[in-house]
């Protein structure tokens, strides 16, 4: 009875001990043992990818993600049809697997497996730049409000409640009128006005990163601020960051669709999924594949990136062990 | 309390202040002005309209009069929708987005809060993966594939619910877009309640609970449910004030005069007056919205009081 009561603490414990526990740093010291799977010495991201590894949900939406990139970006090269190419004898044909047009044709005769995966280009990059942009700034941000602390972190986060104050549409819009309707604005755009939860998660980090030993050794060592932010600070804090990009990146997929779906996206004969999407829904009747293809696309692409940050949650963070 | 909310809401004035002046500025700085349409005006008419909205005046005496007005309640006419002052559309649209919306957060409440529970309590479970996958679904398609597809269904092959329109609110009008605005909600709500159900469940005062002999059900009701609610409660002050304020994509898809398509028309027609209408407006509630979140807090943990 002792024992098996013993067993069930161990199991509850880590909830409440992990935010005290140090995770353990890069290969140092052995560690004392404290989950029963972890092995000593360890490194953080070894043992997360160990656990990742085991999740199959997770393995299977990074295969099928790294299938749909690389079928994005090479794929319009061995397709006889180009994004807006017109055959003039096929215009909204069905899908079909016996003519040229697997996926059927548009209202305008053009090849729509083509154009999604055209729009899948576009999608996924708008993904990963505008994901990249509200990384940088939210974690630069929120490392130098968290670290700098007092009046100018007061400042900082005021700054931040006040974004969070404005309409969201109406940002984005503005930012794409004054800088125009240039694609890669529109990756700047998005990421300009994600970063504000990365932001705030990164401050949280700091706070209570700042009080910890090393970085008390890195001051009495003669450390410049600025280097103890970038080199001690930002990669401490990386695993709520990896956890917060897997939910960004989707987050923006649908963001960019939205803004397309609108008519405030890229434009022709560029297009995105959420392009497509909206061009289905108006030929919905007639050609219900033009919407339900590009949506297709669309809706695996983000099923794959939920559970692969599920996955990633889970293999990150220490009070799942 | 009566005290902590004076205090909130005088803290939020500088917030309002800081944000109303943001975006008056910006607005003007974005190129483009109301009056360029596909027709070129003439000068002189282009002249008098500029002189009609004292749009001729240097910006700053332009900024002090929106002020001005503002604090009398008076957001100013509308430059696109003529005769039609921004009180007016705000007015007439609002209640079309408060009942879509308020509807909508109910049933996402109703729906997403049992199913989260019943994952969580049913964790690892075929019932918990079922649940899961059904809320991920929610997730990865978006309203605007969603909302067309119903409208297609039920509305055009089944006949049962009309396609579109407002009709005044009756209710077979209200299903499809309702529908279509909570299903992301309910979607977030219970992967929320799941998440912060298992972490409650596996705390001390849990443990207690059911060593001191309380049964089952008692500890879900009497002690998980309320700790675990914060989570989906901070989320809602937000979301509420997101969705009440129009869903401009459900609008246009079933053709509802909410104003939510006031965000983005305003913007691109340069309507100054409405985008500041709208931008007040959602910062009004943004600020209601969380204090009444914050105040709701300590009717859910104990341990937050607003006592002085």
């Amino acid at each position: 009875m002792t024992s098996s009561n013993g067993a069930h603490d161990a199991h509850g414990a880590p909830g409440t001990t992990a935010d005290n526990a140090d995770h353990p740093q890069g290969g140092g010291a052995p560690n004392p043992p404290q989950a029963p799977v972890a092995q000593p010495g360890e490194s953080l991201a070894r043992e997360a990818w160990r656990r990742l590894r085991h999740n199959r949900a997770a393995m299977a939406s990074l295969i099928l993600l790294v299938l749909m990139t690389i079928i994005c970006i090479a794929g319009p090269w061995f397709l006889p049809w180009d994004l807006a190419e017109v055959d003039w004898n096929a215009f909204g044909v069905a899908p079909t697997l016996e003519g040229q047009h697997w996926l059927g044709t548009d209202a305008n005769g053009r090849d729509l497996l083509t154009r999604t995966l055209y729009g899948g280009r576009v999608s996924l990059s708008v993904a990963l730049v505008a994901t990249l942009v509200s990384l940088v700034i939210g974690v630069l941000y929120g490392a130098i409000s968290g670290y700098m602390g007092g009046r100018v972190d007061n400042l900082m986060m005021r700054f931040v409640d006040i974004m969070y104050s404005l309409p969201f549409m109406f940002l984005v819009i503005l930012l794409m009128v004054v800088f125009g309707r240039n694609i890669f604005l529109i990756y700047a755009a998005i990421g300009a006005v994600e970063w504000l939860d990365m932001a705030r998660i990164v401050r949280g980090q700091t706070l209570s990163l700042k009080r910890r030993e090393f970085i008390e050794a890195a001051h009495a060592l003669g450390v410049r601020d600025s280097k103890i932010v970038t080199r001690h600070l930002i990669p401490n804090s990386i695993g709520p960051v990896i956890i917060y990009v897997t939910l960004t990146v989707p987050k923006v997929i649908l963001l960019e669709s939205f803004l397309s779906f609108l008519g405030l996206g890229v434009q022709e004969p560029l297009t995105s999924w959420g392009v497509l999407i909206s061009e289905g829904t108006s030929n919905m009747q007639g050609a219900p594949w033009m919407l339900i293809v590009p949506a297709a696309f669309l809706a695996v692409t983000l099923f794959c990136l939920n559970f692969l940050g599920d996955g990633l949650r889970d293999a990150l963070d220490p009070r799942t062990r | 309390m009566l005290s902590y909310i004076a205090k909130r809401l005088a803290m939020a004035i500088p917030t309002l202040l800081i944000v109303i002046t943001a975006s008056f500025f910006l607005m003007r700085v974005a190129p483009g002005g109301p009056f360029d349409g596909e027709r070129q005006l003439p000068p002189e008419i282009e002249a008098n309209l500029m002189a009609a909205y004292h749009l001729d005046e240097p910006l700053p005496m332009q900024y002090l009069r929106y002020m001005g007005n503002l604090f009398q309640g008076d957001f100013g006419p509308s430059f696109k929708y003529k005769d039609f002052s921004v009180t007016d559309l705000i007015a007439q649209g609002f209640p079309v987005s408060l009942e879509l919306g308020g509807l909508a957060i109910a049933l996402a409440l109703l729906l997403g809060i049992p199913m989260g529970v019943m994952a969580a309590l049913k964790r690892n479970s075929t019932v918990d993966y079922l649940l899961m996958g059904t809320a991920l679904g929610g997730i990865a398609v978006p309203n605007f594939v969603i909302a067309p597809l119903m409208a297609l269904f039920f509305g055009v092959i089944l006949g049962w619910l009309p396609v579109g329109g407002w009709n005044g609110g009756a209710l077979p009008n209200l299903v499809l877009p309702v529908v279509a605005l909570a299903i992301q909600q309910i979607a977030y709500i219970a992967r929320m309640m799941r998440a912060s159900m298992i972490e409650v469940l596996g705390s001390h005062f849990i443990r207690t609970a059911r060593a001191k002999g309380l049964n089952e059900r008692q500890v879900i009701w009497r002690h998980a449910l309320r700790p675990a609610m914060l989570p989906v409660l901070s989320y809602l002050g937000p979301a509420i004030a997101g969705i009440i304020t129009g869903s401009v994509v459900i609008e246009q898809i079933f053709g509802l005069p909410g104003i939510g398509r006031y965000f983005v028309q305003g913007a691109l027609n340069r309507d100054y007056t409405l985008v500041m209408g709208t931008v007040v407006f959602y910062g009004v509630l943004i600020v209601l919205m969380n204090l009444i979140v914050d105040l709701l807090y300590s009717l859910f943990d104990p341990q937050i009081r607003y006592d002085d």
